[in-house]
């Protein structure tokens, strides 16, 4: 992955707009996260492959980033943005990587399942 | 000497941080070892900086640390059952028991190394031993193997004990420590902290400690 080119970015969100894609949507703090420190709260949620069909999408902030999907009935959103990819099959994957290294959150959109 | 041994974990690299000198000194002494793997660890968080991989190509990144590991261990018979890192406690039980349960049958290991389930911290961890031990008990019990569960929860010592096997591995460490870094994805970070603070770190790596399952 490379880091974050806003532009670029909106191009590839823009391509998937107004169509059914699947989507997958994590972030999380790791599973060992109160284990090795009782007083913290982990939390996180995923979906994977989840068929969505947005009509808006945006990218905005500094860096890291934050990207919005409007549905017809509501939105997807995620934060911590830093890195991004398509792949072969035209995949678009966003992810943020926390200073670790560690994934943090990640946003991918693709056409057909992952 | 044991006649065959499966191992059921739910990641890759559960079997080296915890049981992998165990098995190295078992596979030294020629006894068959089947591991049955849950998952690819396809929801791990450690991508490196610059990042190495992504949530897309993890998988088949970790399957083959995973081949490479299981070489240097001597693990012989690699199962991938393919499961989805951090379901395993949605799936239907008695589907992850009969997975198992055929395993067991097919491979009529005399010992089983598993997770202690309640007691492993990641709920993963725990719904594999959970299936394990529900699997081990369809058999009539004094037909069934052995089960040696691995426990690490802060609270495991004060509700199960003190472990009924502390093996000291150090004869196998180089193994150990190799099979380890053959996970390079999730270790490489973590074993260039224990080389640069030493000591402790790789000293825990000596001892293995499990606890007998009993019904």
């Amino acid at each position: 992955m490379q880091p974050i080119r806003i532009e670029e970015v909106q191009k590839a969100l823009n391509r998937f707009a107004n169509q059914d894609v699947y989507l997958h949507l994590e972030t999380t703090n790791g599973a060992y996260a109160s284990h090795h420190n009782e007083g913290f709260f982990a939390a996180g949620a995923y979906i994977r492959n989840g068929r969505i069909r947005f009509s808006r999408a945006k990218i905005a902030g500094n860096g890291p980033y934050r990207v919005g999907l409007k549905l017809d009935l509501g939105w997807v959103y995620a934060e911590g943005l830093t890195d991004w990819e398509v792949t072969d099959k035209g995949q678009l994957l966003l992810a943020g990587h926390d200073y670790e290294g560690k994934l943090a959150v990640a946003l991918q959109l693709s056409d057909e399942p992952f | 000497m044991e006649r065959h041994i499966l191992v059921v974990f739910p990641h890759p690299d559960d079997e080296s941080f915890g049981v992998s000198g165990t098995l190295a000194l078992y596979a030294e002494q020629g006894v068959p070892i089947t591991y049955a793997c849950l998952t690819l660890g396809e929801m791990g968080r450690n991508m490196g900086i610059p990042p190495f991989a992504n949530r897309e190509t993890l998988p088949s990144i970790r399957k083959k640390e995973l081949e490479d590991a299981c070489r240097v261990i001597g693990i012989g018979d690699l199962r991938l059952l393919g499961f989805r890192d951090k379901t395993v406690e949605f799936e239907d039980e008695e589907l992850l028991a009969d997975r198992i349960h055929a395993i067991i049958a097919e491979t009529n290991p005399s010992l089983i190394i598993t997770f202690y389930p309640g007691y492993s911290v990641h709920p993963d961890h725990d719904a594999c031993g959970a299936a394990v031990i529900r699997a081990v008990e369809r058999i009539p019990s004094e037909k069934r193997p052995v089960v040696h569960c691995v426990a690490f929860a802060k609270n495991c010592e004060k509700e199960i004990g003190k472990p009924d096997i502390v093996r000291n591995v150090s004869a196998v460490i180089d193994k150990k420590i190799a099979a380890i870094k053959a996970h390079r994805s999730q270790t490489e970070g973590l074993m260039k902290a224990a080389a640069k603070y030493g000591g402790d770190a790789i000293a825990r790596f000596k001892t293995e400690r499990f606890w007998i399952y009993t019904w």
